[in-house]
Formats: structure tokens, C-alpha cells, sequence
């Protein structure tokens, strides 16, 4: 195994799937909001809402393609990249991908250009239902790819199959109703629209800061705060959820994570801050809180959390086990239908530590073969990097109080303040923007790179699971990838600040005209236009 | 779940084969009018209006056209495994190149408008071009190469691995008859594009549209016959030999497979697939006529029609096959050895027949609600909803 094309493939994935998961976040609360202000335009007919859906409809359109581009990469990298790892496991994670395909990709792709195209040809009823069914088919996308996702995490409902020499599904329901995939899909979700609030809240602050778009940048910050509030609360206690749920599965992430060596006596204590030490096992300078780790890790008080060092020892273990089943999928290989029933019985019951074998592969070809020290490195080589994941975490999860503590300020500010926003505050409103995208990116590090050293955890090592190209060819495509890529970030953030500079476009006419009626009205009857409406003028269809 | 075995293993190993043939069928004819339209732009609309007009034709339509291709992905990973970790990772740069293209198209769509600078829209035009021509020739090239079989041999592990170099392996698949293939894919695509533009617009562009289309048009009628008769004489095609056995496991290590007959032999075991390449015929000779004449919607079906009908006959004639190889010809795939289990192939089924009527019921909608020409009005007096 080249060790060269392994880690290009990793890194072309990371960065593809994390240049992905730029768009993704905002398309999938975008969606939602913009879904929300037509809602609020159908049933109060102020055009201003009217107008508000288009601003953010045409933002959304731009992040929206990108996602849709970066998307189709995703989609073909496995076969490219990944080629082993595609047969292995295509029989059980294909099945979401495909079903992601016709549920979501076409419901979305299909509506999308009739939301653009279609506000003169639909009724308002009509349009409003494929603004819904937009934002329906980007959310159910993310279900269907995070239970493919959750199946590489948690691998439930298949097993190996030795006349295929891949993993095959046994239970459908299983892979669906996968408590990972559950818990992750609420999450990232919710991460996908605080990151929308965040940037709806932040471009209108910025309009506010210098007074512009005034109606409408506040009516949108009234969206953002109370849509951002909600989503940022069940953003934590959801990604509680799923802490709890890597404490059953994914004990060496949830270890790493915390930078737990030792097996700690129950409750587990809480790493605040800390320099993990990979080489000496130690974390120095840690500031822990008693209890904490726990609570969370396990919901009881007596339950304990295993450390990365006993993990280790166990996974010794896991790999002679898996060596007894190699050795008996040897022999079935060998003989087939001729293969000795206790032999059969011999793999079926060490079958679940096949993977543990696999991991010998990147030192023996064949495992049986393994000296005791080379089966140690394979037990050392299931913990991850310690420091990215504890620091990923952390970053990850401070971002995430930040938002609830901003959303909840705004959301009092809107409701219960007139809508008076200090300029402050604005500022940090508009500085904010980035954060939901590097929290995102963080929770994306955790999950991913803390699933090393595997592709699906416990089955089937990394290493192993990579195409058979060379390492030219994996040059050619990541310097592709690259300047492509960084091409059309420069070109989508030139478009993106061009239509935030340049505002609304759409019904400026009728919006004024509404505008002006309105202070009119307020200059002899006193009434502020923002707060109330009387019915208005019906937009030029 | 013992529902699955209710439909016999083979029976479902065939609805996937059809399956797929639907979806990459369903892709071109679709999707493959934009790509058409792409290849055209530059040349069928001059100035800047015409050119978004071309461009609106299909800008509404485009996306839901590509999950067609996405979906296409998807399906091959969730039916045939084997055959996507094969041949995704064996086209690896040829893959790589259609990313590109696929990527840069609605990206272009999207963005070229948004600027006036000249500078900036023509070069997205040229993307645009590139976008449309290049997926509809490496697709091509891509069916040339699978008909000749692949250097790839799968390891006792089932690992694929290619022979060849990087350039051997890349160079290698721009081979003669490849391109012969490659031709035929784009020019049928365009004249398909063509039959689409002069549906969706009129005047200059629809007669430059129709002129195009019907030279593509008799390009890709001469290619599909040279192609056949290459297909005879040129080389050897693949057979299983021994016993088939239609309901076993997923495993093309299992069977034998021998090179020593034509292709064409399928003709003669199984006459009636001569519909295929007939159909193919004869829908992109009347999709000429339609084109030479006046003929809109006509040109577009009977164009479709063709289609169908060299898609099938490539699956037809290659049958049992899906990806031959060239190197060892044991580790073949067929639709008998390289399906997904029987459980995950009934499960998928399931979901196809859940919502592929939704989606042809709401595609049908969505094309229901923007028919009609794309004119030069349209777009200057609606500049800021579309392209």
C-alpha cells in the first residue's frame, strides 16, 4: 500500500467535503428562512415581504449552485478515490445515497429554477408551495446523507459477506433509525440554520449600521433572532445528543476528544483546557470540571468512560479476534460450499473484529502473519490525534454558547426593545458572519477525522479502503480541485458582497410607492409604517 | 425482512439493469439537450440577448435535468458496487474532467449574467460550451472504451486494480474507435440541443439552431452505422461460458468468461433487440427531417427517440456485460455477478417505485408551467428574475 496516494486521497476528501460543507450550511437554513418571509408575504400581502424573499432568494440562488457543484464531486469522489472502500461497503451506504438522490437531489434541483423562474408564471399559492418544497427536498438531502454518514460512524443493520467479500445489509430499517445518524441529522441541520440566522442577522446589521434598507433589514433580524435562537439551543442540547450516542459507539473519538488517557473513576471529569501530549499520553495544564464528562458520556453517575489507554488494550484484543476470522475467511475463500460447518461458525463468531485484522494490512500483506509488535502498532494506530480533536471541540462548542448568547440578545432587542439595536451590537453582528461556517467546519473535523483510522468504524481501516491509482494521478486532480476551487470561492464571494452591496433590486417601485402612502399616513396619523400596514398595492404580476 | 425474497434474485438483478438504462437514458434526454445547448451557444446566438436567451431556454430546467446524472451516481453505488468502484476509479482522470465540466456549467449558468463586464460574460460562454461538449464526448468515449473492455482485474479481495501508466491509462482511452463513439454521443447530443432551441426559441437563432442540429444530426447517423460495423469486424466481444448461474452471489471471480465471438453474436441469439439500433435510426433520421422541415415538438421526441434507441442497443448488445475486461477477462462484471445483495436491491426497487412516478409527475408539471419560447423580450424586460 502506497502510503502516498492514501493520504492524498484523504486530503483531497477533506478538502472537498469541507470546501462542500461551505455552501451546504447556509443553503439548508437559507432555504428555510427565505421559505418563512414568502409564508409571512402570502398571508399579510406586504409587499415588503415580497421583497425580502427575493433579497435573500438571490443570495440564496448563488450559494446555492456552488453547493450543488461542490456536491457532484462528493457524490463520484467514493468511486474515484475511494474504489475499495466502494465495494466493500456500496451494498449497505449506497442505498441512502441513492434514495438521497431521488427524494431529495430531484425535489430540490427540480423546484429550484421554478422559484427563480417562476414568480410570473405561478400563483402567489403555488409559488410559495415550491419555495417549501425547496427548502423540504435540502433538508431531507441532509437526512439521507447523514445516515450514510451515521453508517460510517456506527456501522448497525449489515454484515460480512465472505462469498462477496463485502459488507451486505441485513436490516434496512436498522441503517435508517441509526441513533448516530438521528442525532447527527438534528444537529447538523440546526447547525445549517443557525449558520443561515447568523448570516441573515449579520448582512442586515450592516444595512442598519449604515441605514440602509431599514425596513427591510429589520424585519429580516426579527426572522434570524428568533429562527437563530431556536436552531442554536437544539444545535447543544441535540449535539449533547450526540455525544451520547459516540460514548456507545465511538469510545476512542469520545476519549480523544476529551484528551482521556486514563479511565477515570465515575463520574468522568470534564477537560476545560489543556495541552494534549501525544507522545508522553499526558495532558498538561488541564483545567478540569468534576462530573461533567459524565453526565454527558453517559447520563448516570456511575457508569465509567473509558480512556484512550485501556481502549488500546481492548482493541489488542478486537485484533486477534479479527485475526481467528480472517483465518477462517481464508479457509471458506478456499473451499466454499465444501467449507467445514465449524469453520462457518468459527468466523461468525469473531466476524465483527474482521476490520481489527484489516488493520495489519498496512504492515504484512497477510495479517495472519503479524509479530506481536506489529499487532501493538495496529492497537496504537486506532487513536487519533488527540490535540485537533480536543481543539476542534472546544472552539466548536464556545462558538455555539456564543450564538445562543447573541441570538437570545437580539431575539430580546427585537421583541421587547422596539426593535432598537445598539450600534455595538450591530458590529458584532456583522463580525459574527464568519463564525458559524469555522463552527461547522470544526464539528466536521470531530466527526471525521476522529473516525481515523478508519472509513467505517471498526470495519474496514482507511489505509485500505483507496483506489488503486498513482500518486501522479492524485496530484493532477488535487491541483485541479484547487485552483478550481479557489476560482470560484473568489467569484462566489465577489458575487455575494456585489448583491449585499447592491440591495434589494426587485419591486423597488412598488416598494416605494408603498412607502410613501405609508408616511403619509404617518405624518397625520402618527403611526409607524414598520409596525403596522394597511392592505397594499398588489406587486405588478 | 424476508419480504425481499419474494422477487426472485435475477429477476431483480434485470429491473436494476433496466433500471440503470432508465436513468442514463433518462439523463441524456434530458440533460442531454442542455449539454446540446451548450455545445451551441456560441455558435447559434451572437450578440449578448440572443445569447441569454439561448441560455433561459434551459435555465429553469437544467438542474432538475442533472440529478438525472447525480442520481445516475447514486444508483450505480447503490445497485452495482462493484461496477462504481470499477469504473469510476478506472476513468479516473476522464471522471475528473467531467467534474470539471459539470461543475463549471451551472456555476455558468448561474453567474454569467450577473456582471455586465463583456470580458467576463464570454468567458462564461466559452464555460458554458466546454461544460455541454465535454461530458457529452468523454460519455461517448467512455461507452467506446467499456465495448472494447477496460485494463482492469479484480484480486482475490475483489480490489480493482489497472494496468497502465498514468498517460497509458489516460491516452488510452482516446483511442479509435473511442472517438468514433465519443463523435457520435456529441453530435447526437447536439443535434438533440438543437431540436431543443428550435422548440424554445425563435428567428435567427432557432434557423442557426435547425442548420446545426441538422448537420450533427447526419454526423451521428454516418457514426452509429461505422460504429456497428466496426462492432462487427473490428473486435472481439465477450460470452459467459458454462453455466450461468443467474442468482448467485455477487462475486464476477465466480464465473468464466471467454473472448472468442462478436459482439453482434447477441443478434442472433436474441433477434428482437434489432429494435434497438432500428429505433435508433430512425429517430434521428426523422428528427433530420423534423429539423429540416418545421417540426418542433416532433423534432424534440423523435430526437428523444433516438436516444432510447442508441443507448439500448449498446446495453442490448453488451448483455449479459456491464464492464468487460481487457486484461482479464474473468473479472468481467456482469449484470449476474456485480449487483448489489438481494435485500438492497429490493429495498432500492422499492423506494424507485415510491417516488419515480412523484418525480415524472412534478418534472412534467414544471415543464407544463414554462412552456412556451424564450424570446429576446422576455429577457430584457425580466433581466433581473432570470439569466
Amino acid at each position: 500500500m502506497e502510503i502516498g496516494v492514501v493520504e492524498l486521497s484523504r486530503l483531497q476528501f477533506a478538502m472537498t467535503a469541507m470546501y462542500h460543507f461551505l455552501f451546504v450550511p447556509l443553503t439548508l437554513g437559507l432555504s428555510i428562512i427565505v421559505a418563512i418571509m414568502e409564508t409571512v408575504y402570502v398571508m399579510t400581502d406586504r409587499p415588503i415581504w415580497r421583497q425580502m424573499t427575493k433579497f435573500w432568494g438571490t443570495l440564496f440562488g448563488i450559494n446555492f449552485v456552488l453547493g450543488v457543484a461542490t456536491g457532484i464531486t462528493m457524490e463520484f469522489q467514493f468511486g474515484m478515490n475511494w474504489s475499495y472502500y466502494s465495494h466493500y461497503v456500496g451494498d449497505v451506504f449506497g442505498a441512502p445515497l441513492a434514495i438521497e438522490g431521488l427524494m431529495a437531489f430531484f425535489l430540490e434541483a427540480t423546484f429550484v429554477g421554478l422559484f427563480f423562474f417562476g414568480w410570473e408564471k405561478l400563483s402567489r399559492l403555488q409559488h410559495l408551495a415550491v419555495a417549501w418544497l425547496v427548502a423540504a427536498g435540502s433538508n431531507f438531502s441532509a437526512l439521507w446523507i447523514l445516515i450514510a454518514n451515521g453508517w460510517m460512524q456506527h456501522p448497525v443493520g449489515a454484515e460480512f459477506n465472505p462469498d462477496t467479500m463485502r459488507m451486505e445489509m441485513t436490516s434496512f430499517f436498522d441503517v435508517v433509525f441509526n441513533t448516530v445518524a438521528q442525532a447527527k441529522f438534528v444537529h447538523t441541520v440546526s447547525a445549517g440554520y443557525v449558520t443561515a440566522a447568523v448570516f441573515v442577522l449579520g448582512v442586515s446589521a450592516w444595512y442598519l449600521l449604515k441605514g440602509r434598507h431599514i425596513e427591510l433589514a429589520r424585519r429580516s433580524i426579527a426572522v434570524a433572532a428568533s429562527f437563530g435562537l431556536a436552531s442554536a439551543l437544539s444545535v447543544v442540547v441535540l449535539g449533547d445528543e450526540s455525544g451520547y450516542s459516540a460514548g456507545e459507539s465511538q469510545k476512542m473519538k469520545l476519549a480523544a476528544i476529551e484528551a482521556m488517557w486514563e479511565t477515570e473513576p465515575a463520574p468522568a471529569s470534564f477537560t476545560l483546557f489543556g495541552i494534549p501530549d501525544q507522545e508522553k499520553r499526558e495532558t498538561k495544564y488541564a483545567v478540569h470540571i468534576p462530573w461533567v464528562m459524565g453526565l454527558i458520556g453517559t447520563r448516570s453517575l456511575t457508569e465509567e468512560i473509558s480512556g484512550i489507554n485501556e481502549l488500546e488494550q481492548e482493541h489488542v484484543t478486537n485484533i486477534r479476534n479479527g485475526l481467528i476470522a480472517y483465518d477462517a475467511l481464508m479457509t471458506i475463500r478456499q473451499d466454499r460450499d465444501q467449507t467445514p460447518p465449524e469453520v462457518r461458525a468459527r468466523f461468525e463468531a469473531h466476524s465483527d473484529d474482521l476490520g481489527y485484522a484489516l488493520l495489519l494490512k498496512r504492515y504484512v500483506d497477510d495479517p495472519r502473519e503479524a509479530t506481536d509488535a506489529q499487532i501493538a502498532q495496529a492497537a496504537e494506530d486506532t487513536i487519533p490525534h488527540v490535540w485537533p480533536l480536543f481543539w476542534a471541540f472546544r472552539i466548536m462548542v464556545g462558538l455555539g454558547m456564543l450564538f445562543i448568547g447573541t441570538m437570545a440578545y437580539f431575539f430580546y432587542r427585537a421583541n421587547f426593545k422596539q426593535m432598537r439595536f445598539p450600534r455595538p451590537a450591530l458590529w458584532v453582528a456583522v463580525w459574527m458572519i464568519p463564525a458559524p461556517w469555522i463552527a461547522a467546519e470544526m464539528g466536521w473535523i470531530v466527526a471525521e477525522y476522529g473516525r481515523q483510522p478508519w472509513t467505517v468504524d471498526g470495519v474496514l481501516p482507511t489505509a485500505l479502503s483507496v483506489s488503486h491509482l498513482s500518486v501522479g494521478d492524485l496530484l493532477v486532480t488535487l491541483a485541479g480541485f484547487m485552483i478550481f476551487y479557489t476560482v470560484l470561492f473568489v467569484v462566489e464571494i465577489g458575487l455575494m458582497l456585489k448583491y449585499i452591496r447592491k440591495g434589494p433590486v426587485e419591486d423597488v417601485e412598488t416598494t416605494a410607492e408603498w412607502t410613501k402612502r405609508h408616511v403619509r399616513r404617518l405624518s397625520t396619523s402618527g403611526f409607524d409604517p414598520a409596525a403596522e400596514s394597511s392592505p397594499a398595492p398588489q406587486p405588478a404580476e | 425482512m424476508i419480504l425481499f425474497e419474494l422477487v426472485p434474485f435475477d429477476l431483480l438483478r434485470v429491473v436494476w439493469w433496466v433500471l440503470l438504462g432508465v436513468l442514463l437514458i433518462g439523463f441524456a434526454m434530458t440533460d442531454g439537450f442542455d449539454m446540446g445547448t451548450g455545445a451551441l451557444l456560441p455558435f447559434v446566438a451572437r450578440t449578448d440577448i440572443e445569447r441569454r436567451v439561448v441560455i433561459n431556454t434551459v435555465g429553469p430546467v437544467w438542474e432538475g435535468n442533472q440529478v438525472w446524472f447525480i442520481l445516475g451516481g447514486g444508483a450505480i453505488f447503490a445497485a452495482w458496487p462493484p461496477l462504481y468502484a470499477v469504473s469510476f476509479s478506472g476513468f479516473y482522470l476522464a471522471m475528473f474532467a467531467i467534474l470539471a465540466a459539470l461543475i463549471l456549467r451551472p456555476v455558468g449558468f448561474k453567474y454569467r449574467s450577473k456582471r455586465e463586464d463583456k470580458r467576463w460574460r464570454n468567458g462564461w460562454d466559452w464555460a458554458l460550451f466546454a461544460g455541454g461538449a465535454v461530458p457529452a464526448l468523454i460519455f461517448g468515449v467512455a461507452v467506446g472504451n467499456v465495448l472494447q473492455g477496460v485494463p482492469f482485474r479484480l484480486t482475490e479481495d475483489l480490489m480493482p486494480i489497472y494496468e497502465g501508466t498514468f498517460y497509458g491509462k489516460f491516452l488510452g482511452l482516446l483511442n479509435p474507435f473511442a472517438l468514433l463513439t465519443g463523435i457520435v454521443s456529441l453530435s447526437m447530443l447536439i443535434m438533440h440541443g438543437a431540436a431543443w432551441l428550435a422548440l424554445k426559441t425563435e428567428g435567427d437563432i432557432a434557423r442557426r439552431a435547425r442548420a446545426y442540429g441538422t448537420m450533427a444530426g447526419l454526423v451521428a447517423i454516418a457514426g452509429f452505422a461505422l460504429a456497428g460495423l466496426w462492432l462487427a469486424f473490428g473486435f472481439e466481444g465477450y460470452r459467459l461460458m458454462g453455466q450461468v448461474i443467474t442468482d448467485g452471489p455477487s462475486n464476477p471471480r465466480y464465473s468464466e468468461v471467454a473472448r472468442d465471438t462478436s459482439w453482434l453474436a447477441a443478434y442472433g441469439a436474441r433477434p428482437w433487440i434489432l429494435v434497438a439500433p432500428v429505433l435508433g435510426f430512425a429517430g434521428m433520421s426523422m428528427a433530420l427531417m423534423k429539423l429540416r422541415g418545421v417540426g418542433e415538438v416532433s423534432a424534440l421526441l423523435w430526437s428523444k427517440l433516438g436516444i432510447l434507441g442508441v443507448i439500448s442497443t449498446v446495453g442490448l448488445t453488451m448483455f449479459p456485460f456491464i464492464l468487460p475486461s481487457s486484461i482479464d477477462p474473468k473479472s468481467s462484471l456482469t449484470v449476474w455477478d456485480a449487483s448489489s445483495s438481494h435485500m438492497t436491491l429490493f429495498v432500492m426497487l422499492i423506494c424507485v417505485i415510491i417516488f419515480m412516478p412523484l418525480i415524472l409527475l412534478y418534472t412534467a408539471w414544471v415543464y407544463k408551467v414554462l412552456w412556451g419560447k424564450v424570446t429576446e423580450d422576455d429577457v430584457t424586460s425580466n433581466s433581473n428574475n432570470l439569466y
